[in-house]
């Protein structure tokens, strides 16, 4: 079911076009992800939702009613700030409950409730301290309990984790999805990193300045990227760029790759012949050490040979660059385990051509 | 570095504190601190009959002070003192909080025409409320037409209070401004989105995290009013005698330097007790806004 449905808006700031025609449903329950780089609009979007922002074009509908036309404080929103924006004169008790205040609930459940959010944020013992008083990470946590303990029909979460270094993150993380899990609110949490996106949401839209990309879910975003940008931004990729013929794409210079064929209905742009970008994974590309008596390319399947340049070890796998005469730049390969490859080793190169994603350019 | 030459950076730095403070502080220490020591010194012996004092250690000059003519004076210049802090307080918040909304060019245009009647003498702008309030002024020719007036305006407390809040309303406004202009948009915008309306989230963020700036504003107006002895003369026409004026006609006409100085002392002594207690609000309100 959706419950708020986004409909061509556009946001102008002088010649800054921040959001272009921005179309989204984001569903009831689900946990969604805004993801792009910096300066890219996702800001701007959650303002609108919270209505701090008006649009200057487009509709935006929650459970089908004009959200617009409904002033900031009277909308079943939360925001969590990207600056926490915790008020400096109140305790952290007195900041959570300042919203239940506002609903004028009766005293002995605010402090219920307050108590209460403030043990699952882990806080309780930090109740009657200031602001001023917390660690960057307890601030976070106090701004994140004081817009859930509202219970919002939304919550909206402006680059959340960002302050926090890696090890609190990946725990905030957990946190949060434990969080979404129990109180079955709407999160729609913005961010510029492509693998808390990943890990922690239902469906990401990937955003690039002022316009929705892709909106998918992760898995889907990650094998079945639409756009080059996407296919860059989410995960490693190698890209390449050249026409599409029956056996592949041909590129300058380094002959047939193996891509999937183009199927009808799907990619109209790529018939044969057409200029198209592929795209393909690090740890879908096979490498397989040359001898001295090997053929040149063209005799392994895959077409590509290259050197190894650099080798790095992270445990669970290995990364491996190679030089590819004729391509700029190195391509990635990922391998499990330790590579079975050494710097200066020559190597064919090949992938299954249906690991492969073709692109329209 | 600093571990091998503490003395050597120690020394540096006390000698730079001393170049960069040295001048404010020997002039202060020559004008301020001297007059002060001599003002104080002089609260205890008995008057010269031409002015001076006479050597002669007394406690008369504090006992006059309990005499209710002039507690009179000193409570009721406190009173109008209060009233223009007041009134410059309600006036100014609401003027302060518009000019910190205001688009960057605006501010400038703004706070140039907040401090623009500076710019014209002191006296001559006195002497400008005299043409608008006396039985023949302006305002009375208005009130005349409309058959409501003469009415008597010039040469009464509300003269006093108009006078001193035109002069001293800018003192007012600007620190307000300052203090309103720091706080950071978002806590207006967590408040609202947490549930305040506009009214709430003014009583609950805005201003208590401006206080800072009200005290500050307040003890600025309430300073000069306080002390001054002009507009009392000039508006007031002498009837109502501000404790500025006592301490003036102390020194100037009676020669009772020492009971000048005691009244100089009481006046310093609410001002001191108000700016403590300003330090002490504002530390509470403002500890890391
Ligand atoms: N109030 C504003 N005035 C002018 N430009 C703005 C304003 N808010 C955002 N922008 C511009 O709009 C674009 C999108 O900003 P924002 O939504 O904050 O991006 P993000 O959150 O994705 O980093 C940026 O180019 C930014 O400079
Ligand atoms: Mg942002």
């Amino acid at each position: 079911m959706t419950l708020i449905s986004i409909d061509g808006v556009s946001r102008r700031f002088g010649q800054v076009t921040a959001l272009d025609t921005v179309s989204l449903d984001i569903r009831q329950g689900e946990f969604f992800a805004l993801l792009g780089p910096s300066g890219c609009g996702k800001t701007t979007l959650l303002r609108i939702l919270a209505g701090f922002e008006q649009p200057d074009d487009g509709k935006v509908l929650l459970d089908g009613e004009d959200l617009l036309a409904v002033p900031p404080h009277r909308r079943p929103v939360n925001l969590m700030f990207q600056s926490y924006a915790l008020f400096p004169h109140m305790s952290v008790e007195k900041n959570v409950a300042y919203g239940l205040e506002r609903e004028r609930l009766p005293r002995q459940e605010i402090r219920d409730r307050v108590g209460g959010v403030l043990e699952t944020v882990g806080l309780a013992a930090q109740a009657r301290r200031r602001p001023h008083e917390l660690s960057g990470g307890q601030r976070q946590r106090v701004a994140l309990a004081r817009a859930i303990v509202k219970r919002p029909r939304l919550l909206l979460l402006d680059e959340p984790l960002s302050a926090l270094d890696k090890k609190v993150r990946a725990e905030m993380q957990l946190e949060l999805k434990r969080l979404q899990n129990e109180v079955g609110i709407t999160f729609v949490v913005v961010t510029h990193d492509q693998e808390e996106a990943m890990s922690l949401a239902d469906r990401i839209a990937v955003m690039r300045g002022g316009r929705v990309e892709q909106v998918d879910a992760p898995v889907d975003l990650y094998e079945r990227p639409r756009t080059p940008f996407v296919a860059d931004f989410v995960g490693a990729n190698n890209l390449f760029e050249g026409r599409v013929t029956g056996k592949g794409l041909e590129v300058d210079e380094l002959g047939v790759l193996p891509a999937p064929p183009s199927r009808p209905g799907e990619g109209a742009g790529l018939a044969e012949g057409s200029r198209a970008l592929l795209a393909i994974r690090p740890e879908r590309i096979r490498l397989t050490p040359l001898t001295r008596s090997d053929e040149e390319p063209g005799e392994h399947g895959g077409g590509l040979t290259g050197e190894v340049v650099d080798v790095s070890f992270y445990g669970g796998t290995s990364h491996v660059a190679l030089s590819v005469p004729g391509h700029e730049g190195h391509v990635l390969a990922a391998t499990q385990g330790p590579a079975r490859v050494d710097v200066g080793v020559r190597v064919a190169l090949s992938w299954a051509a249906g690991d492969a994603t073709l692109l329209q350019v | 570095m600093t571990g091998t030459g503490p003395p050597v950076a120690a020394v540096r730095k006390a000698a730079g504190r001393l170049v960069t403070l040295g001048p404010g502080f020997g002039f202060l220490t020559v004008f301020l601190l001297v007059p002060l020591a001599l003002v104080l010194s002089y609260t205890v012996f008995r008057r010269g009959r031409f002015g001076g004092v006479v050597h002669e250690p007394t406690g008369e000059n504090f006992t006059r002070l309990a005499d209710p003519l002039y507690l009179d004076v000193v409570f009721g210049s406190v009173k109008l003192a209060v009233i223009t802090t007041l009134l410059a307080l309600l006036l100014g918040y609401p003027t302060a909080y518009m000019i910190a909304k205001l688009p960057a060019k605006w501010k400038v245009i703004a706070l140039v025409a907040v401090v623009l009647p500076f710019w014209t003498n002191f006296l001559i702008r006195t002497y400008a409320w005299i043409v608008l309030l006396n039985s023949e002024g302006m305002l009375n020719s208005g009130l005349k037409a409309l058959g409501l007036g003469p009415v008597e305006l010039l040469y009464t407390d509300g003269a006093i209070v108009a006078g001193l809040l035109y002069a001293y309303l800018p003192l007012m406004i600007l620190p307000l401004y300052s203090a309103i202009e720091r706080l950071d948009p978002s806590l207006r915008e967590a408040s609202a989105n947490l549930g305040a309306r506009p009214a709430r989230t003014f009583w609950s963020v805005t201003l208590p995290l401006s206080l800072p700036g009200v005290l500050t504003g307040c003890v600025f107006v309430f300073v000069p009013s306080l002390g001054n002895f002009v507009i009392p003369e000039l508006l007031g026409g002498g009837r109502r005698i501000m404790v500025g004026n006592l301490i003036r006609d102390q020194f100037l006409k009676a020669r009772d330097w020492p009971f000048g100085s005691v009244l100089a002392l009481a006046v310093i002594a609410v001002l001191v007790l108000l700016l403590f207690a300003q330090a002490w609000a504002a530390r509470r309100a403002g500890r890391d806004a």
